[in-house]
């Protein structure tokens, strides 16, 4: 006798409100592969859990963002927000794609030298640059994206024992019609704080040069009108700064925020279904500059810092059930053998869930549990998914933007990043940590190398 | 002359003590003279009352909870219409809008299926949370509104809103608040339902008339009657209300619709306060569920919004009666179990 | 152990429960172990049940019919002989 294939016992009280599985397949339809890769075999190579990045799928999205603006408007740069995502080989797809580099330290500074851009294709925006950073960055001529009077200051100390002039930008924040405003970075556009550091900066010709405007208003934004708002603002700058000082301001960069197709915790309708379009907010904004009056000849350059919106949908996370448990009030538990540390970015977003291989129509309402011996290690507070068994794998997807720079080494270690190129080739571009990176940074006292138990 | 037949889809089946306006519509377009129409209903959950009122409601699917996304709404529909071959669906509640709104372009271009509804951008623009500055744009008095996004933000408003205050959840759902205290706790309760942000409103005090209307999306108003409310349940939901007389307020809502280009049915809910001013307090984006009522009063405005949806040349309304009450009743039906266990385990009926 | 004698179950895996009005939905394995149950089966019967006519290991079957049971008792379904 052949045996039926088996499916765990499941039973579900009907009309409890919200369950309606009906037409949800698309939610828990399993995706066996990624690129035509496989998943089990993506597992079977690099462990469980790994992080997927598909390269093509970078690429993909990048010729997207760059139509939208360049059709629309002549002058536009892009420049890659190194925090996003600052693995050597991603930034390099980036940079081969011609953007420039976007740095918030000198850690990810000397990333990018590293990576080979030039100097003056990095912008240096960020609260915290020390005056030896300063020098490095004036003397390789990036784009200082002052932050505060204290760092103009600074830079004017600096400046005043070099022979070299720095290219200067402020960035500026502002009312944009969206909450919350973020008001803590650079100067304050309605209060005047930024026409004040303008003229600060301007009352020093031969330190430095103002080149540009820069703000960066939010992140995940869901409005792609409040990018109007801050298109005219900056524009509304520069050309004061054209009347009083005859200068042309060569860019303006409006910074990143644009929302990728995330669902937000809290959000009622899914993420993919109220985002703008990358035209929305290219439209937004070229046709405010293109609309301001600038001359021409003077017509500034647009720079665009666009993060999670460029790579999150490029990285899915692997990873396996290690356990399935009941909650003492009768609601279904699952397990990951991944959790916040590796998947920081559960935080604030209710990520899509697939199982990586086919199941019956039944589904249950389950918790997504991590791994850590930790309450917050919380994947998904409440989701439907078939009935999973030990040992069954899933994908986690659009996990691309700040989860491979914001994970953190807690209770264990962080896994494998494999990149999937153009022809579908695998590649580790991040090794495993073990026992021994991390041991390796420490040191022993001697009086603490014996233990005697 | 003989009907012309048509089939649609039609949500909103919840017939409940807080009614959706589905079976309203679906009475509306059953009583046209032009139409013989065959209902689809469309259901969330299995007990939506309509599912079973077979001879209003010819088939019932259930479909995916908004929250579920475009992507399943479509799917779902797909399969459907492969059965039913529907000519149009009348969406009706507020919550599934704008996944409606969303897939509206490529049901019609991908299925012929039409819909009549505001474009996102007029549907966006009459949010709550933003109605005020609709009020401002749309030649039309809006209590003074703000939005919060966590209730302790309800301490920061002192200056500018004296108590009592209304707290809005983004979809449903006010409570009005006498002290911050209470305030808080509404903002507690209703952002656990709907999210944030919750939309704190100034109280005007006066008497709440409503209007149902419908747009042809060119700055045309097609129909509008006046209702006021007579007898309120304990959720706030008229349970009888009577047609009104009322120039001013037929004014009002015709520059509402017309300024806005509103396409589809609406409800407008205005408040006459004690000096006699008209404010809008909302503005729904569909029918109403007493929007029966319209047909009582003359113009049947679902089957209006039918013929638009269908290309069909609609000429707007110029009267109604006034003095027309609704008065509503529940009402048990029998229903078998296999009935019950077909559109739960099936999802069809 | 004994499950509701007049539970009806229907081929597709709904059941009522006439004594609370209560009905739910299960599947396939779950509908095979309540027919046993209602057959007054023994926890040990229906494993070896289960493990004949299904591909799956006793160690699991075990574990999954201990879940069950306990959701079956949450729902009221099953109630212990001596009650
Ligand atoms: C200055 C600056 N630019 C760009 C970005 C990238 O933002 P996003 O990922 O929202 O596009 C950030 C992110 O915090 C930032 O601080």
């Amino acid at each position: 006798m052949s045996k039926k294939s088996y499916e765990r016992p499941y039973i579900q009280k009907l009309n409890t409100g919200t369950m309606n599985k009906f037409g949800t397949k698309t939610e828990y339809a399993p995706v066996t592969a990624i690129e035509g890769v496989p998943v089990k075999k993506l597992i079977a190579d690099y462990g469980s859990p790994v992080f997927v990045i598909s390269e093509r799928q970078i690429r993909k999205t990048y010729h997207e963002a760059v139509r939208a603006f360049k059709t629309r408007y002549p002058k536009v740069q892009f420049a890659w927000s190194y925090k996003t995502n600052y693995l050597n080989a991603v930034c390099n797809i980036f940079h081969q794609e011609g953007s420039w580099a976007e740095v918030v330290s000198m850690y990810e500074y000397q990333k990018a030298i590293q990576n080979g851009v030039p100097g003056k294709k990095i912008i240096f925006n960020g609260p915290d640059k020390s005056i030896e950073d300063l020098s490095i960055a004036v003397d390789n001529e990036s784009l200082i994206h002052i932050d505060h009077l204290d760092e103009l200051y600074l830079l004017v100390e600096l400046l005043e024992n070099k022979k070299k002039k720095a290219r200067v930008a402020i960035r500026v924040n502002m009312d944009t019609g969206i909450y919350p405003m973020w008001d803590r970075f650079g100067f304050n556009y309605e209060n005047g704080q930024a026409w004040n550091a303008i003229n600060k900066i301007m009352s020093h010709p031969e330190l430095m040069e103002l080149v540009g405007l820069h703000c960066h208003i939010g992140t995940y934004m869901l409005s792609a009108n409040a990018y109007s708002v801050a298109a005219w603002k900056l524009s509304d700058l520069a050309m004061n700064i054209q009347l009083r000082y005859e200068k042309t301001i060569s860019y303006l960069d409006l910074g990143g925020g644009f929302a990728s197709a995330n669902t937000l915790k809290g959000s009622y309708l899914q993420g993919s279904d109220i985002i703008p379009s990358v035209d929305d907010y290219a439209e937004a904004i070229t046709s405010t500059l293109l609309n301001f009056g600038f001359k021409q000849e003077n017509l500034p350059t647009l720079i665009l810092e666009t993060g999670r919106a460029m790579i999150d949908d490029a990285a899915h996370l692997l990873g396996s059930v290690i356990a399935i448990k009941r909650l003492s009030d009768g609601r279904r538990s699952i397990v990951m053998d991944f959790g916040v540390n590796i998947l920081f970015t559960a935080f604030w977003y209710n990520h899509k869930i697939s199982p990586a291989q086919e199941f019956s129509h039944h589904v249950e309402d389950m918790v997504v549990y991590g791994p850590l011996c930790m309450n917050i290690d919380c994947v998904r507070e409440s989701v439907t998914l078939p009935l999973l068994n030990r040992g069954d794998n899933v994908v986690v997807h659009r996990v691309g933007a700040y989860n491979m720079t914001q994970w953190m080494q807690f209770i264990t270690m962080r896994p494998k990043v494999v990149l999937i190129d153009m022809d579908g080739k695998t590649h580790i571009i991040r090794e495993n940590e073990t026992l021994d990176t991390i041991n390796q940074m420490e040191k022993m006292p001697k009086h603490l190398k014996s233990i005697n138990l | 002359m003989s009907k012309k037949k048509v089939v649609v889809g039609v949500t909103g089946l919840n017939n409940i003590d807080s009614p959706g306006p589905g079976i309203p519509v679906i009475r509306a377009l059953k009583d046209s003279e032009y139409f013989d129409v065959r209902i689809i209903g469309l259901s969330y959950e299995t007990l939506e009352p309509g599912i079973y009122m077979h001879d209003l409601v010819d088939k019932t699917y259930q479909i995916p909870m908004p929250s579920a996304g475009t992507s399943s709404l479509l799917e779902r529909i797909q399969y459907i219409h492969s059965i039913e071959k529907l000519d149009c669906i009348i969406p009706n509640f507020d919550a599934e809008l704008h996944n409606f709104i969303k897939l509206s372009p490529t049901l019609k271009k991908d299925y012929q299926i039409a819909t009549f509804l505001p474009e996102l951008e007029q549907f966006e623009s009459r949010h709550k949370s933003v109605l005020f500055e609709f009020g401002e744009k749309n030649d039309v008095k809006v209590p003074f509104a703000k939005m919060i996004f966590s209730p302790s933000e309800i301490y920061q408003l002192e200056d500018k809103f004296t108590y009592p205050l209304v707290v809005k959840g983004k979809y449903y759902d006010a409570s009005i608040a006498s002290t911050p205290e209470q305030a808080v706790s509404y903002v507690n309760k209703i952002s656990a339902k709907w999210g944030y942000p919750i939309i704190i409103q100034e109280f005007v005090s006066g008497n709440e008339v409503n209007v149902t209307a419908i747009g042809d999306g060119k700055g045309k108003c097609i129909g509008a009657i006046p209702m006021r409310k007579l007898y309120i349940t304990d959720k706030g939901k008229a349970w009888a209300g009577v047609s009104l007389e009322d120039n001013q307020l037929i004014e009002i809502a015709n520059r509402v619709i017309a300024n806005s280009k509103w396409r589809g049915g609406c409800e407008l809910e205005f408040i006459k306060s004690n000096k006699g001013e008209y404010y809008l307090l909302e503005m729904n984006p569909r029918f109403p569920a007493w929007v029966y009522l319209s047909v009582g009063c003359g113009q049947n405005h679902p089957e209006a919004l039918l013929k638009m949806a269908l290309g069909i040349d609609v000429k707007a309304f110029e009267s109604y009666e006034s003095g027309k009450l609704f008065i509503r009743y529940a009402y048990d039906q029998i229903v078998s179990l296999s009935e019950f266990e077909k559109i739960s385990t099936f999802g069809e009926l | 152990m004994y499950v509701n004698k007049n539970l009806a179950i229907s081929d597709t895996g709904f059941i009522f429960n006439p004594s609370t009005g209560d009905s739910f939905s299960t599947n396939e394995v779950g509908k095979f172990i309540i027919d046993l149950l209602k057959q007054k089966k023994s926890k040990e019967e229906i494993i070896s049940q289960i493990v004949l006519h299904f591909n799956v290991d006793k160690v699991n079957a075990d574990k999954d019919l201990s879940d069950f049971f306990a959701m079956l008792k949450s729902y009221q379904l099953m109630l212990d002989e001596n009650e």
